[in-house]
């Protein structure tokens, strides 16, 4: 690659030249290697943007109704108009600003429920495996429980009886998906204590604490990692559902869910109202699964090689 | 083997009474099912009633205990909306979501085991990119909003399938194949896995040598190899299946257990829904166990091992 630059002499412009063009090509290479995880991010990065700046990337507020304007069509339909990009609902709310808004319900919903998830299931996880014995089995019996079960029955049957709050969504989707943090945690952890290094860790007389935090802990973060962007791709799909059944957070509060169950309701005469906060589902969570394929592979070097 | 049998019915029947008492303890989680179960401007001498009648003024558990008993009896409890039994009613909903789970993994067991096969021995083919697009696809449209966009385009502007209802014998195709498509996904990425470990075993090469024509190699050779993973895959995406349906069947108005549920959550009547939610628990609890068996019967390794 750069190493034609090592020269002497005349033209060694040229040279510099072709080692930059070569720099790039390398770094091309490598990003069309790591496409998935590059588009991945891309996307992830954007809905982000959307969230965080909606205030500034719309002039409208979420909840702002212009019955004067209502149910407009997208811009690239006959009777839409670049005032409303996306178009407009029933009340005449901007689908544009919905939707930026509605990442913010969307995606911190299923970021601090991952969070939460991966936090109680890291530690059940890391207990059963660590601690062993009775205490595996009366950590990891609930955990096969939950693991064993029809899932989206059971949050639909969580979320109707605990009452539809953002606090709510956010630690429901916290607390039932932590088993699988707690499955893949302990699966790691037993793994990773029967390997050399901490066997000699422990034989140059490390601390548990010192052990857990410095040997075990950095070859956890690579599947955790992995498993929180899937998780939260997932936890996009369930708040969603749960909106989709006025079972998410309350109707005024614009997420993604509630704007297709009221969506729903027009779809054969305004169906954008529909087929827009669907799109943004499928876009976010299309990234974070690209992005969940790419940390597996990058975190695991030995799974890189095979089907690529 | 019987050894291994009489182990996984006990873990088995562990986890259903795991599964009772979950789902006892949900409807009782906020403390008071009686105010969950009525309506806001019920008086409170209706509610003191309401509570008499379904014996919630009893100590927890003996609730429980009854509530027990008469599970194992198959009275499951009452109906608030029907008022009556709420077994019989989760019954009758059983063979549409049984029809529409089963025609959804027929599609995706068609489509996503043969696309798998042509894409693990083609890698990067346009099969293979076309079938990880599928998985991908799978795994990032909402199922729901999927069925919304297929009704607007194959059912009302295209008018090739009912909108919905199970009336008609194509009624079943759009729904069964929304609730596929996450599964068809999950068979393709494994048996295009499995595919690429078996490839470069050697009674692969000695067939290929051998002149054999290569379909005869993927279903002769490849395809008794790959099933073995893929059997303990099915039965568990067929729970998934039955108990995934609530929206799909909600959306195609589907006569099923997951468009009662959804009916039975308007009518906030709990008996209903917690019958259906521990019905179907078991009935899944109960494949899984099955498909245990069976994993272990074709693979000795399996009841042999550990």
């Amino acid at each position: 690659m750069a190493n034609k630059s090592i020269s002497h002499g005349a033209d060694s412009r040229l040279e510099i030249e072709s080692t930059f063009k070569d720099r790039l090509s390398y770094l091309g290479r490598l990003l069309w290697r790591d496409r998935t995880g590059v588009v991945g991010i891309l996307i992830f990065t954007t809905v982000v943007i959307a969230a965080v700046f909606a205030e500034f990337l719309t002039p409208y507020k979420p909840l702002d109704q212009d019955l004067y304007a209502s149910k407009m069509p997208p811009m690239w339909e006959e009777e839409g108009s670049p005032e409303h990009p996306l178009g407009t609902d029933n009340l005449g709310r901007d689908m544009m600003a919905r939707i930026f808004y509605g990442a913010r319900v969307s995606l911190g919903v299923s970021f601090f429920g991952a969070i939460i998830a991966a936090i109680l299931g890291v530690v059940l996880g890391a207990v059963a495996a660590y601690v062993g014995g009775r205490w595996d089995e009366i950590i990891m019996a609930p955990v096969n429980l939950v693991l064993s079960l029809p899932y989206l029955l059971f949050v639909v049957f969580i979320a109707s009886v605990l009452g539809s709050s953002l606090l709510n969504v956010i630690l429901i989707f916290g607390v039932t998906n932590s088993p699988i943090f707690a499955r893949v945690t302990r699966g790691e952890v037993l793994k990773i204590r029967e390997s050399a290094y901490v066997e000699s860790a422990i034989s140059a007389g490390a601390r548990w604490w010192r052990v857990l935090l410095f040997h075990v802990m950095p070859n956890l973060v690579g599947p955790l990692v992995t498993l929180i962007s899937f998780q939260i791709s997932a936890m996009i799909f369930y708040e969603a559902g749960l909106g989709f059944i006025g079972l998410s957070v309350p109707p005024t509060v614009p997420s993604w869910g509630n704007m297709l169950s009221e969506g729903r309701r027009y779809i054969s005469s305004y169906p954008w109202l529909t087929t827009m906060p669907g799109l943004a589902i499928m876009y976010t969570s299309l990234g974070m699964n690209l992005l969940g394929d790419w940390l597996r592979d990058v975190s695991d070097p030995r799974t890189r090689r095979s089907g690529r | 083997m019987l050894k291994y049998s009489f182990r996984k019915v006990g873990q088995s029947l562990l986890l259903a009474m795991g599964v009772l008492i979950l789902a006892f303890a949900m409807v009782r989680m906020t403390g008071d099912p009686a105010s969950l179960m009525m309506s806001r401007n019920a008086s409170a001498e209706e509610r003191e009633a309401f509570r008499e009648v379904m014996g919630f003024n009893r100590p927890v558990l003996v609730q429980f205990g009854d509530w027990i008993t008469h599970v194992f009896m198959g009275d499951f409890g009452d109906s608030l909306h029907f008022r009556e039994p709420a077994l019989p009613l989760v019954l009758q909903r059983l063979p549409a979501t049984i029809r529409l789970a089963a025609t959804g993994l027929a599609f995706a067991i068609l489509i996503g085991i043969p696309l798998g096969l042509i894409a693990g021995f083609r890698a990067n083919s346009l099969v293979d990119f076309f079938g990880r697009l599928i998985a991908l696809l799978g795994q990032s449209i909402p199922n729901f909003w999927l069925g919304l966009i297929l009704i607007l385009i194959f059912a009302q502007r295209l008018g090739w399938f009912p909108v919905f209802g199970a009336d008609k014998p194509e009624s079943v195709v759009l729904p069964a194949f929304v609730l596929s498509l996450p599964v068809m996904g999950e068979l393709l990425r494994l048996t295009r896995s499995a595919a690429l470990e078996v490839r470069n075993e050697d009674f692969v090469r000695t067939a290929f040598s051998k002149g054999l024509h290569r379909y005869a190699i993927y279903i002769q050779h490849v395809l008794p190899n790959v099933a073995i993973s893929l059997v303990s895959v099915i039965g568990v995406e067929f729970g998934y299946m039955l108990g995934g349906s609530i929206y799909i069947e909600t959306v195609f108005a589907w006569p099923g257990m997951g468009q009662l549920v959804g009916q039975a959550l308007g009518w906030r009547d709990f008996p209903l829904v917690q019958t259906i939610v521990v019905f179907t628990s078991l009935v899944v609890l109960g494949l899984n166990l099955l498909t245990d068996l069976i994993y272990a019967l074709i693979d000795p390794r399996i009841r042999h091992g550990k």
